[in-house]
C-alpha cells in the first residue's frame, strides 16, 4: 500500500517526461484504433448503400467499375443498355422489383439521375431502409426534381426552387438553362451518395435531350416546356439498373441470364461480391496502413522503455533505499514493471478517450466530405485484443529496465551511490 | 568454530568476501563479535572497507567464505530473498545522508519499512497503531507534531536525519546499524542527534553499530574498535569500499 502510494509519487515527481511518454503510447493508441475504425466504417458504409440490391446490370464492362458508377456514383460508364433491353429483362419471372438509372447531367457538381418513381419504392439502404422524404413528394410533373439531404441543404434549396440542370458531369458544362425544374421533394438523409443525387425523371432526361445531338445543342432549335410535356418521349437507353429478385437464390442463374444476352452486351454483378473484389484490391494498402500504425505502437513503447532506463541513474539511491529496507531486487525490478504497465494503461485510457471524443467530433464532418459513416460503437472484440497486446507489449517494454534495475541493486549492495 | 555465544548479536568468523571474482580488492575478517545491547563504534577512514562490511552484516552481499551469524541465524543458509526479508524484521539502517523518498510524506517514509516486516508491523502496531507509533518516534526525536505530512525533499538534512532515524526504530529492530549518520550535521546538532538516537536505543534494548571517521564520537560508545583491527592482516592495504 505504502509501497504503491510511494512508487505513484515517484511517478508524479518526474510528470513532465511521464506525461510525454503517456501521451507517446495515447496517440500510438488513437492511430492503431482509429485506422481500424475508419476502415470498418468505410466498409459499412459501402455495404449499406448497396444492401437489398441483389443485381445490378449495366453495359458489358468491369463488376467494380460498374458498381461504383451505378450505386456510388463514382466514375462514369463507358456505355448505355437500350430501353428495349432493359424491358426485356425486367420482364423476366424472376424480377421483382427493378430501378432503371440514367446518367450524365449533373447540377453544380452534383450528379443528376433519371429514374422511375420505383427509386423510392424500392431503394434501400443500410439494412433495408427505404427511403423517406423530409419535404415534399416524389416527381410527378415532367420539370421535377427531387433532392438528395446533402444537395438540399449545402445549396440552401427548398421546396419550389427553380433549378438548372448542367449537360456532363461538370459544374462548367453547356446548361440546359431554357428549362428550369422545380424541387418538388427532398428526401431525408441516408448516409449514402444518395444525399449527393439529384433525381428526374427518365422522361425529363429525354424531354432535356430533345434540341440537343451529340453532346451540343442543335442551332436555333428551341422546343418550349408545354409541347415537351406533350410529347411521349420514350427512354432510348438508360445507363444502369439496381435489380431486387423475388428469390436470393435465382441471383446465380440471373446473372448468366444477363452476361448471356444476346442482344446485346451487358453485365449483371452482385454487388457484395464486387464489393468484395473492392476490398481485397485495396487490403495491401489496408495492411500497410495497419503496419505503420503498429510501428507507432512499437516506437511509443522502446519510447516508454528508454524514460524508464534514463531515469535509473537518479533513481539509484530511491533503489538503494528500498533494499536497505528490506525490498527484494525482485520487489524493485516488479515496481518498474509495473510503471511501465501502468503508464501503458494510462496512455490507453488517454487514447481512448481521445479517439472517442475525435470520433464524435469527426463523425458529422467525414460524412459529409466522404459520405462514410464511422459508427461509435464500443469497442469490438478486435480493439479489445490490439489492447491487450498494446497493454503487454508496455509490461515488456519495463523488462529491460527492471533487469537493469535488478542488477544495479545486486551489485550496489544497500550503498547509495551517487 | 560454531561456538558462538547466544548472546551475541552479530558474530564473524574468517569471513572472505569479494564483490566479484575478478575484483583484486576484497574483505577479510579474522573474527568479529557484537554483543546484544551493546553500542559499537567502528572507525574507519573512507576506503576501508566500512561500506562491505555493513554490506556483509545486513546480509546484501553474501561472503564466499566463513561463517556469520546474526542474533544466532547464519546467513548462508538463507536464500537471497530469505535474507532480504531477515534484513527487513532484524535491521534498523540509517545513512549518511538522502535517506528518505525525497517525493514522499514524512510518515510515509517512516511506515515503508513495515511492508517488508510482518513482525515490525505487527510490534508497531501493538505499540498503539503503526501510524500512531510513527508519530511517538518522531516526536520522541525532537521533530514538530505537524511535520507528519511534509514532503521529505522540504525538510533540512538535520531533520530528514531524524526522519530516517525514526524510520530504522520503528517496529523494534534489534540491531540499529547507523553509516556516519552525523556528518552532515554541525557539532551542536550532532550531540543532539546522538543523545535522542540512544535515548531510542536504549528504550527498545536494541544493539547499536556505528561506522565512522569521527574519534570524537568514541565517549559515547561502550566500545570502539578499529576497523584496521579486525580486518585479516594480508587485507588491511587496499581493501574495497
Amino acid at each position: 500500500m505504502i509501497v504503491a502510494r510511494l512508487a505513484l509519487q515517484s511517478l508524479l515527481n518526474r510528470w513532465i517526461t511521464v506525461l510525454l511518454t503517456v501521451l507517446a503510447i495515447s496517440v500510438s493508441v488513437v492511430l492503431l484504433l482509429g485506422v481500424e475504425k475508419v476502415r470498418s466504417g468505410a466498409k459499412d458504409s459501402f455495404a449499406g448503400t448497396v444492401s437489398g440490391a441483389d443485381v445490378v446490370i449495366g453495359a458489358r464492362s468491369g463488376a467494380m467499375q460498374l458498381l461504383l458508377y451505378s450505386v456510388f456514383r463514382i466514375g462514369n460508364a463507358t456505355n448505355n443498355v437500350t430501353w428495349r433491353s432493359y424491358q426485356d429483362i425486367v420482364s423476366r419471372a424472376e424480377v421483382a422489383w427493378a430501378i432503371p438509372l440514367s446518367l450524365g447531367d449533373s447540377h453544380r457538381g452534383f450528379r443528376v439521375i433519371g429514374t422511375t418513381l420505383d427509386y423510392f419504392e424500392h431503394l434501400q439502404y443500410r439494412g433495408g431502409q427505404t427511403l423517406k422524404f423530409a419535404a415534399g413528394t416524389p416527381f410527378d410533373d415532367l420539370f421535377d426534381v427531387v433532392l438528395g439531404s446533402d444537395v438540399a441543404s449545402r445549396l440552401g434549396y427548398s421546396i419550389g426552387d427553380k433549378i438548372t440542370v448542367t449537360h456532363s458531369a461538370g459544374s462548367f458544362g453547356p446548361r440546359h438553362d431554357d428549362l428550369p425544374f422545380r424541387v418538388s421533394g427532398i428526401l431525408a438523409r441516408t448516409g449514402t451518395p444518395v444525399d449527393k443525387s439529384l433525381h428526374v425523371s427518365l422522361k425529363a432526361i429525354e424531354a432535356i435531350h430533345v434540341d440537343w445531338r451529340s453532346g451540343s445543342r442543335i442551332p436555333g432549335q428551341v422546343t418550349p416546356a408545354d409541347r415537351l410535356r406533350q410529347m411521349s418521349l420514350p427512354p432510348k437507353a438508360i445507363t444502369a439498373a439496381i435489380i431486387g429478385l423475388k428469390a436470393r437464390l435465382q441471383v446465380i442463374g440471373f446473372q448468366r441470364a444477363v452476361n448471356e444476352y444476346r442482344a446485346e452486351p451487358l453485365s449483371a454483378v452482385l454487388p457484395g461480391v464486387a464489393l468484395q473484389e473492392m476490398w481485397g484490391l485495396v487490403a495491401t494498402a489496408e495492411t500497410a496502413l495497419l503496419g505503420v500504425s503498429a510501428m507507432v505502437v512499437v516506437t511509443s513503447m522502446l519510447g516508454l522503455s528508454a524514460m524508464i532506463l534514463s531515469t535509473l541513474n537518479e533513481r539509484r539511491r530511491e533503489i538503494a533505499i528500498l533494499r536497505s529496507l528490506g525490498a527484494r531486487p525482485r520487489t524493485v525490478a516488479g515496481l518498474l514493471v509495473g510503471e511501465a504497465t501502468v503508464l501503458t494503461v494510462a496512455g490507453i485510457a488517454i487514447g481512448m478517450a481521445t479517439l472517442y471524443a475525435v470520433l464524435v467530433v469527426a463523425r458529422p464532418i467525414v460524412d459529409k466530405e466522404f459520405g462514410i459513416d464511422i459508427g461509435i460503437q464500443p469497442p469490438s472484440a478486435t480493439d479489445a485484443l490490439l489492447l491487450l497486446a498494446i497493454s503487454i507489449g508496455g509490461m515488456a517494454a519495463g523488462f529491460l529496465p527492471a533487469y537493469r534495475a535488478y542488477r544495479m541493486s545486486l551489485a550496489d549492495g544497500m550503498m547509495v551511490r551517487t | 568454530m560454531n561456538a558462538q555465544r547466544p548472546t551475541d548479536a552479530v558474530s564473524l568468523r574468517s569471513v572472505e568476501f569479494k564483490w566479484n571474482a575478478r575484483d583484486a580488492f576484497g574483505l577479510s575478517v579474522g573474527e568479529f563479535a557484537v554483543s546484544r545491547g551493546e553500542r559499537l563504534l567502528l572507525l574507519g577512514a573512507s576506503g576501508s572497507g566500512k561500506s562491505t562490511l555493513l554490506s556483509l552484516l545486513t546480509g546484501i552481499a553474501l561472503a564466499q567464505a566463513g561463517s556469520l551469524e546474526i542474533l544466532g541465524q547464519r546467513l548462508d543458509a538463507l536464500g537471497s530473498s530469505g535474507r532480504d526479508r531477515f534484513r527487513a524484521e532484524h535491521f534498523g539502517i540509517i545513512f549518511q545522508m538522502f535517506n528518505l523518498l525525497p517525493y514522499g510524506d514524512v510518515i510515509d517514509n517512516v511506515l515503508l519499512p513495515l511492508s517488508f516486516a510482518p513482525a515490525r508491523r505487527t510490534r508497531a502496531t501493538a505499540a498503539g497503531g503503526a501510524e500512531g507509533e510513527a508519530r511517538r518516534l518522531l516526536s520522541a526525536l525532537g521533530l514538530p507534531a505537524d511535520i507528519g505530512r511534509r514532503t521529505a525533499a522540504t525538510l533540512s538534512v538535520g531533520q530528514q536525519q531524524r526522519v530516517a532515524t525514526a524510520r530504522a526504530l520503528i517496529g523494534s529492530p534489534e540491531i540499529i546499524v547507523a553509516d556516519e549518520p552525523t556528518s552532515a550535521l554541525d557539532d551542536d546538532r550532532q550531540q543532539n542527534f546522538l543523545d535522542l538516537l540512544f535515548g531510542q536505543v536504549d528504550a527498545t534494548n536494541a544493539t547499536l553499530i556505528m561506522v565512522s571517521h569521527d574519534r570524537r564520537l568514541a565517549r559515547h560508545f561502550t566500545r570502539v574498535i578499529e576497523l584496521t583491527d579486525i580486518l585479516a592482516p594480508s587485507q588491511r592495504e587496499g581493501a574495497a569500499t
